[in-house]
């Protein structure tokens, strides 16, 4: 099994500019929401945080009834519902489309399932253009990068990287202010938007009594994608439905809020397919691509399908004392933090990054935030054991292994233990600093055993006072 | 097998379900508002927007909206909805002001050019500063989207108490619309290394001027 | 007199028994006739945080046969009282009998300012301790028992103590159990940004309900050569 990346951890750990950057950022992320689930803000949050896992969890329930109600309405609304297993299923459809349309230049809002599946480089590769439009992934996308943050994809960026970038892959003048620089991004995609054939869009929340969409952004480049060119696409995990457009107003209270501290994001988008008759603008045609790419194994673990609950806040990594260590490139796959930690070993096996859910104190910061209430330590530690197993299965991990059990068992004979542990504090200058022991010493000091444990001194006390216990 | 039964089956193997499984009830939506007096609504609009550093302006009656507008036009080219509201309150009649387009293309390329975007709204939403817009005959999308500033114009009686209200009024949107968008302040992002910029793509500037007699 | 069983945890037992002796102080002098069950070791929480459920389970059963008939079982760790009444349930999901003991001796266990505060309804102990301290919410005793203002009221009758607080009160110390040796690097990197805040505070000590992590403190600390103590609240508590 690959081994833990531990040169990748020192070198971000070492990094202090970075570590500032990502400690600042999720501070302020956390400041802002906190400030707006306050009792005297928000005095039903804890309410609400209930109701979205109820609703969620009945949805995930019922996913097929859900998707079929969701395809129906769509369908009555004039546009279409493609299924796709992966990544293949969705290239042939988009190359498909955009070859009878004679589309060629694609405008991108975010959607982190794109990432998943390597959207833009099938595309490109099919020789389409494909331009993201969110600011912070434009930065991305030229940078060759993948998102560092699921809400804050250029978090670790700063304004001389942007400079630098823009100059190099714009060929514009170096620009150091970011008020102008975001200026140059919006002239650069400004003639991308006008100029597409297809706005391509992910979905925060598919709505199945509407055959809708949802967008929650800031800048308006959702809004932009799915109405300036002709063609809109949404692609969307399967799990993205709530049942009603009416409860839009548990999760919208919740979403902007858990992820950066705002009540409503400026443009919340409520799309049901192409213009209806008598609009003056929009698309022409609406196509919704459902991915599955793995989330029907997640769905058959009835302990481990509350996963897919997610509604992709990004509160759980603002908050993780890890991820504000390691930052978001430190995980192996394009979810970073606790929800990256679940997911990842669900959809590629645990023997993949088997580190990965150990990579975890535990603290549950992240639980006592997630709106919609994932159990995410009890997760990790299901996966822990999944990783065990799996180990065992495969032949590795028999030391530790063989010394748990060795564990296990000299605490369950308590005499034994007792007389082996007060040898232990006899020689405890001189026990080896291998493994377990040499690691702790890498960090910090090492405490000494007793050199008389808690049973003696008892036991001693009892004598004292003559009395027994 | 097409990827739309794959996939279904698959999820109703994982599930334990069948083609003909029923759903089990889902409660009644939460919707919760108070009921706010439409004085206290307006106030508590004007403080959110502004304090996203949207403006708003508090205008006599319909008939005070063009010379509370006229300094914002000044010397500016402004393309208007075709709302009802809009042309009531006079604001299709100043100068440089183009309004009455139904085509796409020559309604896309007025809004690329133009400096303003003016509107009317479907609602208001006071506690949160926002402008619920529908798009329709009356109301473009672009309007509001691709000129550096927007000024939604309205009478005071549409200002709603929050989202979860709105729902309650607009159960089904997609009935009515294909886009229903809700605007909260001025587009904005903090992107690059947290620092607020305002103005990405969408309007930089917001104003709201709410006719107060109606 | 009312009999409550003392379970020191492994850590107290073996690398700080003084937090055992000063649990038990704090509990003889409100009157109470402490027991110290011989045969207990550990909750089983390291086995399971490494991914080993059977063994936890195999220790965990220990702990039940041992404390079966205590009326009230108290615990100087948020961490070990939460792995008994939290996550005993998850380990004996498919052992009936385990299972219906384990959610019959949750409601009995306490962890330490829980027992004070809710059974024995005291505030003050009468401890006197001079000195300004800060205070850290370990992850266990905050997010599963809820432990938050208790231990700071246990602490604000103590005499001649001042309480100052961190910003980063609640921020992780990084031990995590084994994360601590498995990810050393991430761990001491926690730790140190807890120590940064605690030395803002310059108090001369932190205090805290679990000693694992004080252990994890002490341990950056003294490598850092800090001259900042760590104490338990029992000690605080038993100081006179």
């Amino acid at each position: 099994m690959p081994a833990t990346p531990k040169e990748d951890f020192q070198k971000t750990l070492a990094d202090s500019r970075l570590q500032l950057a990502i400690y600042s950022s999720t501070r302020r992320l956390m400041d802002h929401r906190a400030a707006v689930v306050a009792p005297e803000a928000l005095s039903d949050y804890q309410e609400l945080r209930t109701r979205a896992n109820q609703i969620k969890s009945h949805t995930i329930d019922h996913l097929d009834h859900y998707l079929t109600e969701l395809e129906s309405n769509v369908t009555a609304h004039g546009g279409r519902v493609v299924f796709c297993r992966d990544s293949g299923d969705v290239t042939e459809f988009l190359v498909g489309l955009a070859k009878e349309r004679n589309a060629r230049r694609i405008v991108k809002s975010k959607s982190m399932v794109t990432e998943e599946i390597h959207f833009n480089d099938a595309l490109e590769k099919n020789n389409l253009e494909v331009v993201e439009t969110d600011l912070g992934e434009y930065i991305m996308q030229l940078a060759g990068e993948r998102p560092y943050h699921i809400v804050a994809p250029a978090l670790h960026k700063t304004r001389q990287d942007v400079a630098a970038l823009f100059t190099e892959k714009l060929g514009v003048e170096r620009e150091e202010v970011i008020e102008e620089q975001t200026k140059i991004a919006r002239r650069v995609l400004r003639q991308k938007f006008l100029s597409a054939d297809i706005g391509v869009s992910g979905a925060n929340f598919l709505v199945a009594d509407s055959g809708a969409v949802v967008l929650v952004e800031n800048e308006g480049n959702a809004r932009l994608s799915t109405s300036t060119p002709k063609i809109h696409v949404a692609v969307a995990g399967i799990e993205k439905l709530i049942p009603r457009a009416q409860d839009l107003a548990v999760f919208l209270n919740l979403l902007g809020r858990s992820a950066t501290g705002q009540p409503l994001t400026v443009y919340t988008s409520f799309l049901s397919g192409p213009r209806r008759e008598g609009e003056i603008d929009g698309p022409d045609e609406f196509y919704l691509v459902l991915v599955d790419n793995g989330r029907t194994r997640l769905l058959a673990d009835p302990e481990k399908r509350q996963s897919l609950f997610c509604i992709r806040c990004g509160a759980c990594l603002n908050h993780c004392p890890v991820y504000r260590k390691i930052g978001g490139h430190n995980y192996p796959w394009v979810y970073s933090g606790p929800i990256g930690a679940i997911i990842t070993p669900q959809f590629h096996g645990v023997a993949q990054d088997p580190w990965l859910p150990f990579a975890s104190s535990l603290c549950g910061a992240c639980a006592e935030v997630c709106p919609v209430k994932i159990e995410i330590p009890k997760l990790l530690l299901k996966l822990r054991a999944e990783v065990t197993a799996a180990k065992q299965s495969t032949g590795q991990g028999g030391l530790e292994r063989s010394g748990f059990r060795a564990w296990a068992w000299l605490m369950s004979h308590p005499k034994i233990y007792l007389s082996l542990a007060s040898m232990g504090s006899r020689f405890r200058g001189m026990i080896p600093k291998i493994g377990p022991l040499r690691s702790w010493a890498s960090q910090r000091e090492v405490p000494k055993l007793a050199p008389r444990s808690f049973h003696k001194l008892w036991a001693e006390r009892k004598r004292a006072t003559g009395k027994t216990s | 097998m097409t990827a739309r039964e794959q996939i279904l089956s698959d999820i109703r193997g994982a599930l334990g379900r069948t083609e003909t499984s029923a759903a089990a009830p889902l409660p009644a939506p939460m919707l919760r508002f108070p009921n706010m007096d439409i004085g206290v609504a307006v106030s508590l609009f004007r403080q959110k927007l502004e304090k996203l550093n949207g403006k708003t302006m508090l205008v006599p009656s319909r008939a005070h909206v063009v010379e509370f507008l006229r300094p914002l036009l000044e010397g500016k080219r402004a393309v208007a909805a075709n709302s009802p509201f809009v042309a009531a309150c006079g604001i299709t009649q100043m100068p440089g002001v183009q309004s009455g387009i139904t085509d796409r293309d020559a309604l896309r390329d007025a809004c690329a050019s133009a400096d303003l975007g003016i509107t009317s709204v479907d609602y208001a939403l006071a506690e949160t500063g926002s402008f619920v817009m529908l798009s329709s005959a009356d109301n473009a999308r672009l309007i509001s989207l691709l000129p550096p500033a927007h000024i939604a114009v309205f009478p005071r009686s549409r200002i709603l108490a929050n989202l979860d209200e709105l729902l309650s009024m607009l159960p089904r949107p997609a009935d009515q619309t294909s886009s229903l968008v809700l605007i909260t302040g001025p587009s904005r992002t903090a992107d690059i290394e947290q620092i607020l910029v305002r103005g990405v793509h969408g309007p930089g500037e917001v104003y709201a001027v709410i006719v107060e007699d109606e | 007199m009312t009999r409550v069983a003392l379970f020191v945890t492994c850590i107290v037992d073996q690398v700080f028994p003084q937090i055992g002796i000063a649990t038990a102080d704090v509990l003889e002098r409100l009157g109470y006739q402490v027991d110290f069950p011989e045969d207990q070791t550990c909750c089983g929480q390291p086995a399971l945080n490494s991914g080993y459920p059977e063994q936890a389970a195999t220790v965990a059963r220990g702990f039940l046969d041992t404390f079966r008939d205590a009326e009230h079982i108290v615990v100087p760790s948020g961490s070990c009282a939460a792995m008994i009444t939290h996550h005993f349930e998850e380990i004996f999901e498919h052992d009936s009998k385990r299972l219906e003991e384990a959610r019959k001796v949750a409601p009995r266990v306490w962890e330490l300012s829980q027992f004070l505060l809710e059974v024995a309804k005291v505030e003050d102990v009468g401890a006197r301790f001079e000195g300004t301290v800060t205070f850290h919410d370990s992850c266990h005793a905050l997010r599963e028992l809820h432990l938050k203002q208790g231990p700071r009221r246990l602490l604000a009758h103590v005499q001649g103590l001042t309480l100052r607080e961190m910003e980063i009160a609640e921020e992780c110390c990084g031990f995590g159990g084994t994360f601590s040796v498995k990810f050393p690097e991430i761990s001491g990197g926690m730790a140190r940004t807890k120590i940064d805040s605690i030395r803002k505070t310059e108090v001369g000590a932190v205090v805290g309900i679990d000693a694992s992590c004080l252990m994890q403190l002490q341990g950056v600390m003294d490598r850092a050569r800090l001259p900042i103590r760590t104490m338990h609240l029992a000690e605080i508590l038993a100081s006179r």
